[in-house]
Parts: C-alpha cells; structure tokens; sequence
C-alpha cells in the first residue's frame, strides 16, 4: 500500500503547520492554484510508521554486507552524521555575511588543504555535487585551457573502454567527440592503441587508476608522457581513490585535474542514490579555471573567493556552495582517521580485497585478471559457468541477496562477459568476508545441483524477480488515485 | 585502528592465504617512483570526543541569527520526524537501488515523491532528482535544445536567479548553446510579456519563466507561456514549490501548460545548511519524458504478480547509452528526496497551504510596516509572493551590517548583482517569524535607517 492509500480526506498534524489558513493576500484571482496538489493526508505516527517500515525493505550498510564494486561501501560513521547537524550547522543561511560562517568555513578550508595533500594537487574547489559534476567541471577546465591558448583544433576526449559511463557521457557534455581505446590482456590500457590516437585533436584522456578493472595501470606515467607530448590534459577519475589513498599521488602521476567522490573514498553516505560530494583538484596550469567559490584564509579570516578574485573562472556549478554538509560530513571523517588513517584505508581495502580474491579463487570461482593483484576490488567472470549451465552473474547476484549479502556491481565493466565486481572495502572484518565465501561457495554447489532454483532467485526477499521489461513498456510513474 | 576491524591474527591469517609476507607487497604492481611519502597537511587523527569538541566549538561560533534572506533557499519549520526517519541507515547507508528486490523502501518513496512532485507542478511525470535548481534549470535548457532540433537558444529574463543564470551559462556554454538575456520592467519588476517580440523574431528553443521571480514578483505567466508557445518554443518553469500550494502549478499556465517545470527542492524539509545539499526537482510533459535526464522509478510487479518497483527507461542513462546518454548525471540527491517526500506527507496538502499563505501574509505585513518608514519603498509595483524588493535612503550595507550586529540578517543586497537598482534589499519572511520578531526587524531597521554611518 502507498502512502496515498494510508490517506483520508480532512486529516491535518495539527503541530506541523500554522494554526489557521492566514487571511491577508494580495495575489491576482488568475494566479491562484484551483484545485489541491496530491499530497498525503496521514497522521503523524502513520506517517513515521510507514517510511520506517518501508526503510526496513532496504538493503544498507547498516544492516548487510555490500561489496558494490567501484562504490567503496564502506561504514559511514555515525559521528560525521551527528556532528554536520549540529543546529547552527544546519540554521546557517548560504548567504549569510562570511563573519557569520567562520566556524564553518574553517572547516571546508582545511578540507581543501587536506585533499590537496592527499591527491598532490595544487588546489582544490569543493563546489562539485557528485561525480559526474565533477567530471563536467574537469572537462570543462581542459576546454578553457585549450581555447585560452587558442588551440582550437582539439576536438576529441580519449576514454579507455573499461571507463565509467559518466566519463564518455561528460566528454559528450562538454563539446568533445569520443575516442574509445581498448584494454589488453592483463587489464591494462592498450599502449600501441593510445599512442595511435593520439595527435592534434586529442584534448585531453580520461583515466580512471586503478582501473575499474581492479588493476593498477602501470605504465601510467607513459601514458601521461603520450598525451602531454601530443598537447593533451590528463583528467584523472578518483571513483577508485580508497585503493591507493597514501600510497600514490594523482598529482605525481602526471595527472592535470582529478575529482574525487567523497561518498565513496571519504565515507559520506551514499543516501540511496546521493547526495555526493567531488571536489575538484587541478595541477598549476588549471589554476586559474577553478569554479568558484573556493574559500581562502586571509589575515586570519576565511572568506569564500568569487568570479572578482578569479576572473578566468570557469563559473560556477551549484547556486550555492556545493553539497556544504556532504563536505562537513567528510572533514569530520578525515579529522577522525587522520594521516595514519589516511595510509591505513588504501592498506585494509587492498588486503580485503586480495584476501576475498584468493578465497573465492580457492573455492572455484575464475578470476578475470588472474596474474595481477587485486587492487580495492576485483572480477570474477561467470562466462564458463554460464556456456555450461545457463546461470548468469545477475542469477548470482540475486541469489546473494537471498542469503542476506548485497550483490556485487554486475554487467560493469562491460567488457568482461559476465562479470561481478567485487569491492569488500576496509571496514569490513574477516568473519564478513568469511561468511561471504562460504555464501558463494553454496550457490556454487546450488548451481551445479539445482540451477533453474539459481535462476529464479531470489526467493527470500519481499518480491520476486521483478519484471524490467513490463516497468519500461507499461511505463507507470505516477500514481493515479 | 578507527573504523578497521581487523587483529593481528586476522592480518597474518588473510596474508597466509594471500601468499604475502606482508601488506606492503600487495602495493608492489605500483612503481616504486611513484610511491607516496609522508602526508604533511593532513593533522594526527582524533577520537570522537576530541573532534565532536572541536565541531561544537566551531558550531557556537557561527552561533545562531534571526534570519530574513531568501533568494533561492527558504527557512521554513522542519517537523523532527523528516531527518529522525531520513537518517536510518537503511535510507542513510544504502546505495541508488540497482537491485530493485533489495531496495524497495527508496524505490516506492521514490515513485511517491514522483507522484507528489508531478502533481505538485501540475505535470504529468517527475524524475527522482538531480543535484539542485540551478543546475536542474541548466538541465532543462539542454533538454529543450534536444527536443527543438533547429535551435541553440535559449531566452531567460533578468528576473530569474542571477546564480542560476550563471550556472546555466557555464553548463551549456560547453555545447555551443546561446543565452539570450531578457530585461525586465523597472517599474513592476516582471519580465513583460509584450516586450518580447523583439526577442523571438529569431527562433529559439525555450522561454524560462520564473514564479514567483527572483525579486519574489509574480510573472505574468500564462501570458509568457502562451509566447513562447506562439513562437513553437518550449515554456520552462522555474518555481518554488512551496508557493505552489497557492500558485497556478506551471501545468496549467496558459492554453497548453508549461512543457518543463524546474527549481530547488530545498523548503520541502530540507536545512538551510550553508548551501546545501539540496536538491533540484524535475518534471514535464508526457511525450518529452525520453529527453529528461536523471533517474525514473516505474512501478511492476514480480514473478508471483506482486506489485513492486524498479529504476526505468534506463536506456537514457549514461551507464547504459555512455556518450549518447540525455547527461552524465549518475549520483543524485536521493537522501535529500526522501526527506521531502516524508516533508510532505507530514504537512499534507493543508499544511503545505498553510505554510504558503502564512509566509505570503508575514511578508506583505512586514513590508506594509516597513513602507511606513521614511524613504522607505517598495521597489515594484507587481504583486509578490514571498519576497520582496525594498529601496532604502542610504546604503543597504550599512542597514545588514547594523542589524546583524543586533542578530537579525536583514535580508540580501542586490546591488552586486543588479548595479541599476541601488540601495535596494530582498528581504524574506516565512512561516517561522512571528509577530514579535516582525516588531524586532522594523525597530531595528528603523534604528539603522536613523543612525548616521
């Protein structure tokens, strides 16, 4: 039942709206809404009671293991979440005068410079809202870059075929055509591919290291060489930062600008689908390209730089100032792990990660990049298993849930035949990862003894196999009384 | 170790098994030259006690105002159920529900937040989000650039958010798109429907109409919509949704409706929070659903023929049609979404009326006390909603900052951004004021406007 039907006409929470209907108004007959808007008339306690059951429907952290590949599901620490919503926090007006913020501004100021710290950028902007905002902004830099020089031949963005879908989709946004390459055997992007094509129209390569294929490029530093030497910009996807925070710099690998997803390396929630959080960090040369605002510290005040200070901005992303609690949330997160903590996240999310890979490689699963380390996460591929039997890596994956395990990340990277990303990340302990493997290890025997079973799955959850292909065709996306 | 589990023994046993003799040498595919030192501007960690001090500390010194700006987010009464609820983890810590069988709970709110939203702006579908109401303006424009074929441009008064204009500039810059400024009335302080012919004589794709406007002035709407309509151009709606539980939704102006409704979400229960997150809601007509960007939740049913819901019409997207996707747009404001829609179940239609009607009372009151004042106006003429423009007899600086000293923001100056209006202020009253604090703001208005600075 949805909301809409807990409803009866004339039901009002008294406490939650002005006593009356006030009288005083002065808008024109015309412009007057005639008829109610559909909302919900439900008390209180129905209200609460409905959205906390309905809550209890969700997988999450808080209540199940979600080794989501490239989504760095780690625990989101209760602390940031209480802390971002002290009161003045929360009361505080975005236009308020800058001497009304500074408690707040100290904060995202020392964010900026802990991020430069950790990615080896020269500075940072917090404004971005997500990812994919942060990629736009990024793309749009290495634009502004090119055309300030009045290079204005570069027509094309270089994405390695195992890219996220956000990265072509934001070449596209901005302007650029799209040069996909391809990955060898090993995982790695092909070289011999890159160096052809590269040239005078290549405005800039998008990387995502390590790769969504769980492997770390290794010849990155060439590659940075190939793009920089044909006059590109190396734009650097931080969707994979948990697995090497400490370890290496984005700066130090050559990289001109990097976003970073604070909701997956940072631990800001991810909400049910956001709000996230990408500052963007840019090496010397997309300095002044930097959206605004920034927050600078001046004579021992904080205030936030705008278009005066920085008239070759690229402008500005959001209306206001980014996903300002997101960005509180991450600060108290990084206050709290601190720069022993900082190492020790890339440490216990590789050591998971290599420890599950090794642990279902033992129990028969194959690896998709066998001879390389895991990096964060890792592939398995259910190509032979499914030529043999006909279950596929989305039967698994529901099975999964059956057996109270979110599904791993499935169908992505797109070129590996059926393939399950698995990422547990370092919050995790080992009896988890244990009771994960020994999950596979019976859906393993069930699909060899029962696979239509496998392939009906799930069967314990709340609904059954929900039917896509009905949802899109007899598309029903509101509610009709 | 903070938020890692793992003991001696765990380490040793998992490196065992690894075949590792230690954590380092699962780094080793990294080359050594590019190997990371020491982190020099990161601080030592802190335990929770330490850093909740700090925070608090940090909190008392932003303190706490009597706050009257607006301009683009509003302060209203958030019932103590939206972020109890919200922040479970299970809302909280879940990820977007890509496995629909283990997301039901965000998947259903999500068809319930469409379904209030479209009825809302009066339209026939809604998206589940995207990042905030700039950047969702921004979104519409490109939607409306697809959907026209034949023209990059796009008409957007001088009336609608300066900020907005501004992200939109930067957005669709990128794809060649023009943006064509259209100035508004001096008098009224609307963008005048008769004025704009000299606008459409070339063609263009849309027509942004915002209600009420940024200087909280109603637009003409129908009118405007029925223009852009004459012109074979699509009519985007920039609204807030507050005031649309007493405004004509953007469905119903003019003979045909809107085509795009666009604007920030944030008065539907979200905190005012230096800026955000927020987030930007979206909805339209029936046959432009396949150009809107951003995630759909559509309802189904199971094997068993149990009712259930699941994300649609993905074929949009960008993890599926990468560089042919409507935006790259993947990660939106899901948790923001799930606080408005238990918003607006709580407040009800009624409640939602209440709260437009007592904000539109306070403002006319206190502008009606504020008009008393000597050399004190209204800027223009045309009915608002509310907000409003005041033009003052001396500097708008010097009156915020006398008043702050006092803990009242008065409201916003808009000579940066409209050098032509002066020493004007926007000034916005909500539900949330009461008469006394009304009685606070002019007594020390008044005091401010006396005192020579």
């Amino acid at each position: 039942m949805l909301i809409f039907e807990h409803a009866r006409k004339g039901r009002l929470n008294y406490s939650q709206a002005p006593a009356k209907r006030a009288v005083k108004r002065n808008i024109p007959e015309n412009l007057l809404r005639k008829s109610a808007p559909l909302l919900p008339e439900v008390s209180e306690m129905d209200t609460v009671r409905y959205y906390t059951r309905l809550s209890q429907k969700n997988f999450s952290i808080d209540t199940e293991f979600y080794p989501l590949g490239s989504c760095t599901m780690k625990y989101n620490p209760r602390a940031c979440n209480a802390l971002a919503m002290l009161p003045q926090f929360l009361a505080r007006h975005p236009l308020a005068p800058e001497d009304t913020g500074q408690g707040f501004l100290a904060c995202m100021y020392e964010l900026q410079e802990i991020l430069k710290d950790v990615t080896g950028m020269e500075a940072v902007s917090l404004t971005s809202m997500a990812g994919a905002q942060g990629e736009l902004i990024g793309v749009t830099m290495i634009r502004a870059y090119h055309e300030a020089r009045g290079d204005a031949e570069r027509t094309e963005i270089i994405v390695p075929d195992a890219a996220h879908g956000t990265n072509p989709a934001t070449a596209v946004m901005c302007g650029y055509k799209v040069v996909e390459i391809p990955t060898d055997k090993e995982g790695d992007v092909d070289m011999a591919a890159l160096k052809a094509a590269v040239g005078p129209k290549t405005a800039g390569l998008m990387l995502t290291n390590p790769s969504t294929l769980g492997v770390f490029e290794k010849k990155v530093s060439e590659m940075s060489r190939i793009v920089h030497e044909a006059g590109g910009l190396l734009y650097y996807d931080g969707a994979n930062l948990n697995a090497v925070l400490g370890k290496v710099k984005p700066g130090d690998m050559g990289f001109d600008v990097i976003h970073m997803n604070l909701h997956k390396t940072f631990s800001t929630p991810h909400g049910g689908g956001g709000p996230g959080a990408a500052p963007v960090g840019v090496a010397k040369r997309l300095l002044p390209y930097l959206p605004v605002p920034i927050v600078a510290y001046e004579n021992g005040v904080y205030r936030w730089l705008t278009e005066k200070d920085r008239p070759q901005t690229i402008g500005r992303l959001s209306a206001h100032m980014g996903n300002a609690g997101v960005l509180l949330r991450a600060y108290i997160y990084v206050r709290l792990l601190g720069s022993e903590g900082m190492h020790r996240i890339s440490e216990f999310a590789t050591l998971n990660a290599n420890y599950l890979m090794a642990e279902l490689r033992k129990a028969g699963f194959e690896i998709a990049y066998p001879t390389r380390r895991a990096s964060h996460e890792f592939i398995v591929t259910m190509k032979e298993i499914k030529e043999r039997t006909g279950v596929t890596a989305m039967n698994l994956a529901k099975r999964l849930l059956d057996k109270g395990f979110h599904a791993p990340t499935t169908y992505f990277p797109i070129l590996v035949p059926e393939c399950l990303l698995i990422e547990p990340a370092e919050t995790e302990s080992k009896e988890t990862i244990d009771s994960f493997v020994v999950a596979m290890e019976e859906i393993l025997a069930e699909i060899e003894t029962q696979p239509d079973m496998v392939k009906s799955a799930p069967h314990q959850m709340p609904l059954r196999k929900l039917d896509d292909v009905k949802a899109a065709r007899e598309l029903d996306i509101v509610w009709k009384p | 170790m903070p938020f890692i589990p793992h003991t001696e023994e765990d380490i040793e046993a998992m490196l065992a098994s690894i075949g590792a003799e230690s954590i380092d040498e699962l780094f080793d595919e990294i080359p050594a030259d590019l190997r990371t030192g020491t982190l020099t501007r990161v601080p030592p960690g802190m335990s929770e006690m330490e850093i909740t001090r700090l925070m608090s500390e940090r909190a008392q010194e932003d303190g706490f105002y009597l706050n009257f700006i607006g301009a683009g987010a509003y302060e209203h009464h958030i019932p103590a159920a939206v972020w109890q609820i919200t922040t479970r983890g299970e809302y909280y810590s879940s990820y977007t529900p890509y496995q629909a069988e283990a997301s039901q709970g965000t998947l259903q709110l999500l068809y319930e937040y469409q379904t209030m939203m479209a009825s809302l702006t009066g339209m026939d579908v809604s998206n589940a989000s995207l990042y905030d109401g700039a950047s969702a303006l921004a979104e519409a424009a490109l939607m409306a650039v697809r959907q026209h074929r034949t023209s990059r441009r796009i008409l957007i008064p001088q009336t609608v958010h300066p900020i907005y204009r501004s992200v939109v500039r930067a957005i669709v810059k990128n794809q060649a798109i023009e943006v064509v400024e259209i100035p508004y009335d001096q008098a009224s302080g609307q963008t005048l429907p008769e004025q704009l012919d000299q606008y459409g004589q070339e063609e263009f794709a849309a027509l942004v109409i915002p209600q009420p406007n940024f200087f909280g002035v109603l637009e003409q709407v129908d009118a405007l919509t029925d223009w852009a309509h004459s012109k074979q151009s699509l009519a985007i709606a920039v609204v807030n949704p507050t005031a649309l539980a007493m405004l004509t939704p953007p469905g119903e102006w003019g003979k045909q409706g809107a085509d795009i409704a666009v604007g920030e979400g944030q008065p539907l229960g979200i905190p005012l929070s230096s800026g955000g997150p927020y987030f930007g809601f979206m909805a339209c007509k029936q046959q432009l659903i396949r150009q809107m960007p951003g995630r759909i939740i559509g309802r189904t049913t199971d094997l068993n023929n149990q009712e259930g819901f699941v994300l649609t019409l993905q074929a949009r997207e960008q993890h599926i049609r990468r560089s042919k996707a409507t935006s790259n747009i993947c990660t939106n404001q899901g948790l923001m979404v799930t606080a408005a829609t238990i918003y607006m179940s709580l407040v009800g239609p009624e409640g939602l009326y209440r709260i437009a009607a007592q904000s539109h009372e306070n403002t006319l009151s206190l502008v009606e006390k504020l008009e008393k004042l000597p050399g004190v106006e209204k800027t223009f003429n045309a009915p608002f909603f509310h907000e409003a423009v005041l033009s003052l007899p001396k500097p708008a600086a010097q009156v915020l900052d006398s008043m702050k000293a006092q803990g009242v923001l008065g409201g916003l100056r808009l000579e940066e951004h409209y050098p032509e209006l002066g020493n004007t202020l926007l000034v916005c009253v909500t539900e949330t004021k009461t008469a006394d604090d009304l009685d606070k703001y002019v007594e020390l208005f008044g005091q401010a406007l006396a005192t020579n600075a």
